[in-house]
């Protein structure tokens, strides 16, 4: 079944995983490493993302609901009990746990009517929460979102190998600190995170989930129940995606509807899996790597690019760095048109031809 | 020159080729009964006539013209009437709406209109009373009943005594000989007596091809063809 | 004739919803004077609500097509109307009854038209390929969506936009001691306006009978002999234009807008098409105006909790009945 396309979107994944394992070396500045991390966190949030939109077919709005969730509870958490491992797991179980409850409800409700039922409903339930959210400042800190301390491990002070000196041990150059520390829970996490589902779309439940997209009403005459198939998966996808959420809160140290919760973020998810290619896995990766790396750097060009083309027209205004969704969002047409199956779907297609 | 010919039509549904290879030719005049099995491809056949899925390769071809290509608007226009499985009725407009949807300029034609009522006089009753009150032999009526109030060339009708009582049937058959003195019938049919009844032409399909096509007085007569085509015992 | 008077009945048991809500609103309140404040503030609300939904509505009853863009509609008629006020600022300053009017009515009329011309680009370009494929659909309408709300910011900036009103609009009437905004009332005659010409050519003319037996089995429509995907670039095209006068209207409602109003609204404008139920005006009525008096009423009450409360709305009617209140029959 491998084929040159296969082959070299698998090869890619692994590069990139490869290159994320020894980032803090290569690369070594913080906002690289800033970088990296998100790239991790995307890469899982946008994977499990897939799993509805590619394996299943139903759209969802409220993944980044979800990991509001988890980045809430850990947030919350840390505030009041105080930095410690026992504030991220219960956070990251309270997480889960309200996670579920929606999802299960959601899923519930609406899965057994249209698609776009469940897009309009999974779309207004997220606001609300976002909504909420950003008024229940007692406990939410409101607009300002809330700031608070990662476990002792992962203070930059902390030292996780001392030389004769007493001093931090330097590999490579690079301080052996808690920050470090905190950048390795992040990557592993995420990798553990994406084997477990890599594993379950290639399980016989993955089978199923493919077989419901391809045909629901022959998959529903064969006997399967659907419902629950897509309810199942949904929670599976809302666990993932609140996970995911805690570990990024305990990495920045600070949770707010504008890093856990804003629209913004979902249309981000659902520009890198189209972008990637829906329902591979692989294009998760592919597109939350190249979408972190265009937002972080393709501004900086295209601000170049604005001030080129000063005195022409509207241009300017439209090559503006903050103007970058709006070639982003004529991309994202122009793929959905001519390569829905995005950037690895597209590619493993290619190769199987060739 | 028969007035619809129907050459080598395949026609896939999704992923599921559902005919394989379907001709026949409906000469002009009478009824020309299509028979089957459950499942054999009739009732695609039809929407492949009517443009509602496309075949591909295979032609349609009415009064010497290709419509294999038009849309299923256009193929209507040609004076092809489609009255389906289901009846297709607007349960939400009235009895007499869904008569003056059928019509071209949205005027009734007092003559055609009487006549109908002549023959469905459930369908004058109930004029203004939205179509799903109505019984199931009622809808049946106003969905053949649209497909006469404009003059037409060939109706094309989708089981219509699937679930009907014997009395209602026998009134049906009584209309559609009225309606075959003008109009050529392409009839769909699984009751075989009312087939028979009314059928001069007859091709059976069976796993989406053409099984046997002649007159349905010879069909009639050959027990053991019925019994291979059509498992009649059953 | 026993079934017909009871589904009479039940029709009209949920059209008496609006009313039930006012009421308990009315107990809860308590002051009669905040009550029909409140009242009229939502049932204003509820006709603009009405006018951003009922073309997302009719579109996805005929053709299966919902278009997540829709709100980009609302938000260019705002400011397309915004901008022709204030290009003819003489007129809106004027000391004259009509020249203000003049100056209204050309922005309204300006955001009809835009929404006509967008919306036969819109139906052409974005929508035609992708019918039938939901998927493809939701994914293309938002891509739209947001390249539509950046051309806004582009044009027009991200600051918020201010909208000029025309003298005779501003004010209140004051009967005793209720006080009753005349914007609010203006806009919900014109919003009653726009809905009783929108009923009358859907159940009195031909081309509404095509729309309704479309909503209800497109292929039969087709098979009697009519172009439904003809028929559909009119319904959106028409769908587009009102949504963006409702955003016209809502623009001078609020009087400052941002880029961002379309989306906002657009939770709002979802929530009221599926508690009326997709493909009929009568049910996006409903729902607009169950909407947006639960809106006012709650945000007296309990201000933080008056989307949520839509919300839950919502939930218990789609637990109650899963297709809406009044659906179109599919």
């Amino acid at each position: 079944m491998q084929n040159t396309g296969t082959l070299i979107v698998k090869t890619s994944v692994i590069l990139i995983f490869a290159l994320l394992l020894f980032a803090p070396f290569l690369f070594q500045d913080v906002r690289s490493l800033e970088v990296a991390a998100r790239i991790c966190i995307f890469i899982v949030l946008v994977a499990s993302f897939d799993l509805l939109i590619g394996y299943t077919g139903i759209v969802s709005f409220a993944h980044t609901m979800f990991f509001g969730f988890g980045a809430y509870g850990a947030a919350i958490l840390l505030k009041t009990m105080g930095p410690g491992w026992t504030p991220v797991i219960l956070g990251a179980l309270a997480g889960v746990g309200v996670s579920l409850v929606f999802a299960i409800a959601i899923g519930l409700l609406s899965l057994r009517v249209k698609a776009i039922f469940f897009a309009m409903i999974t779309l207004a339930a997220a606001s609300v929460v976002l909504v909420l959210a950003s008024q229940l400042s007692q406990i939410t800190g409101g607009e300002d979102g809330i700031i608070y301390k990662a476990p002792d491990l992962f203070k930059p002070a902390t030292k996780l190998l001392t030389d004769a000196d007493g001093k931090v041990v330097r590999l490579w150059g690079v301080r052996l600190n808690g920050k470090l520390a905190a950048y390795y829970f992040v990557f592993f996490c995420a990798l553990a995170l994406f084997l477990v589902m890599l594993r379950f779309v290639g399980s016989p439940f993955g089978t199923v989930l493919k077989a419901i997209r391809e045909n629901e009403a022959r998959a529903e005459a064969i006997g399967y129940r659907v419902v629950a198939y897509r309810t199942a998966v949904f929670c599976l996808s809302a666990t993932i995606a609140s996970l995911a959420g805690t570990v990024y809160a305990v990495w920045l140290k600070y949770t707010g509807p504008d890093t856990a919760l804003s629209f913004a973020i979902m249309i981000d998810i659902l520009l890198m899996v189209v972008i990637g290619g829906m329902g591979t896995m692989w294009g998760a990766v592919i597109g939350a790597v190249l979408m972190i790396l265009a937002q972080y750097y393709l501004r900086d060009l295209m601000g170049a690019a604005s001030e080129a083309m000063t005195g022409i027209p509207l241009l300017p205004e439209l090559l503006a760095p903050d103007r970058w969704l709006f070639w982003l969002g004529i991309i994202f047409i122009l793929l959905v048109y001519f390569f829905p199956k995005g950037i690895a779907g597209t590619a493993m297609a290619w190769g199987e031809k060739a | 020159m028969s007035l619809l010919s129907v050459r080598n039509m395949k026609t896939d549904i999704g992923q599921y080729a559902v005919l394989h290879d379907v001709s026949f030719e409906v000469p002009e005049g009478g009824v020309f009964v299509l028979l089957g099995r459950n499942g054999a491809g009739k009732t695609t056949t039809l929407r492949s006539i009517i443009g509602l899925w496309k075949p591909s390769p295979g032609s349609v071809t009415f009064r010497g013209e290709d419509i294999t290509a038009l849309h299923t608007a256009d193929i209507a226009r040609k004076g092809i009437a489609y009255v389906p499985e289901n009846m297709g009725i607007f349960g939400t407009l009235t009895v007499d709406e869904n008569l003056i949807l059928a019509t071209r300029n949205g005027r009734f034609d007092a003559a055609r209109l009487a006549r109908i009522h002549d023959l469905f006089p459930a369908l004058a009753q109930f004029r203004d009373k939205q179509a799903w009150s109505l019984s199931g032999g009622q809808k049946q009526m106003l969905s053949i009943a649209r497909a006469m109030i404009e003059p037409r060339e060939l109706i094309l009708i989708d089981e219509p005594t699937k679930g009907l009582a014997p009395s209602i049937v026998d009134a049906m058959a009584d209309a559609f000989r009225e309606i075959a003195q003008t109009t050529t019938i392409l009839l769909v049919e699984q009751n075989f007596a009312f087939a028979r009844a009314l059928g001069r032409d007859m091709a059976v399909i069976d796993d989406g091809r053409v099984a046997h096509a002649g007159s349905m007085d010879d069909f009639a007569a050959d027990t053991a063809l019925q019994d291979r085509l059509l498992s009649l015992s059953v | 004739m026993t079934a017909l008077t009871t589904t009479l009945g039940r029709a009209g048991g949920v059209n008496l919803l609006p009313l039930a809500v006012a009421l308990i609103a009315f107990v809860l309140i308590g002051a009669p004077s905040s009550w029909v404040t409140l009242t009229v503030a939502g049932l204003a609300m509820g006709m603009m609500l009405f006018l951003m939904a009922s073309g997302l509505s009719l579109v996805f009853g005929l053709m299966d097509v919902l278009n997540f863009g829709h709100s980009a509609f609302v938000s260019f008629g705002a400011f397309v109307s915004a901008s022709v006020l204030a290009g003819l600022g003489g007129w809106l300053a004027a000391d004259s009854w009509a020249l203000n009017a003049l100056a209204l009515a050309a922005s309204y009329l300006a955001a009809i038209l835009f929404g006509l011309i967008a919306g036969w680009f819109f139906e052409t370009v974005i929508i035609r390929p992708v019918y039938r494929d939901h998927l493809r659909q939701i994914l293309i309408t938002i891509g739209a969506m947001i390249v539509a709300e950046q051309t806004i910011l582009a044009f027009w900036g991200g600051t918020p936009y201010s909208v000029g009103r025309p003298a005779f609009l501003e004010g209140s009437w004051i009967i005793g001691d209720v006080s009753i905004e005349i914007y609010r009332a203006f806009a919900f005659a014109l919003g009653v306006a726009v809905f009783v010409m929108l009923y009358l050519v859907l159940n009195r003319t031909r081309i509404g009978l095509l729309i309704r037996a479309g909503v209800e089995d497109r292929e039969m429509v087709e098979a009697l002999g009519f172009r439904v995907d003809r028929l559909f670039i009119g319904v959106f095209m028409l769908g587009s234009a009102l949504a963006a006068l409702g955003g016209a209207m809502w623009a001078g409602y609020e009087t400052l807008i941002t880029p961002h109003m379309g989306a906002d609204l657009m939770i709002v404008v979802f929530i009221v098409v599926i508690i009326g139920g997709l493909g009929s005006i009568e049910g996006t009525l409903l729902g607009a105006l169950l909407v947006g008096l639960m809106s006012n009423y709650v945000g007296f009450l309990a201000p933080k909790l008056a989307l949520a409360s839509n919300m839950i709305l919502m939930v218990a009617i789609l637990l109650w009945r899963p297709n809406g209140l009044r659906p179109a029959v599919k």
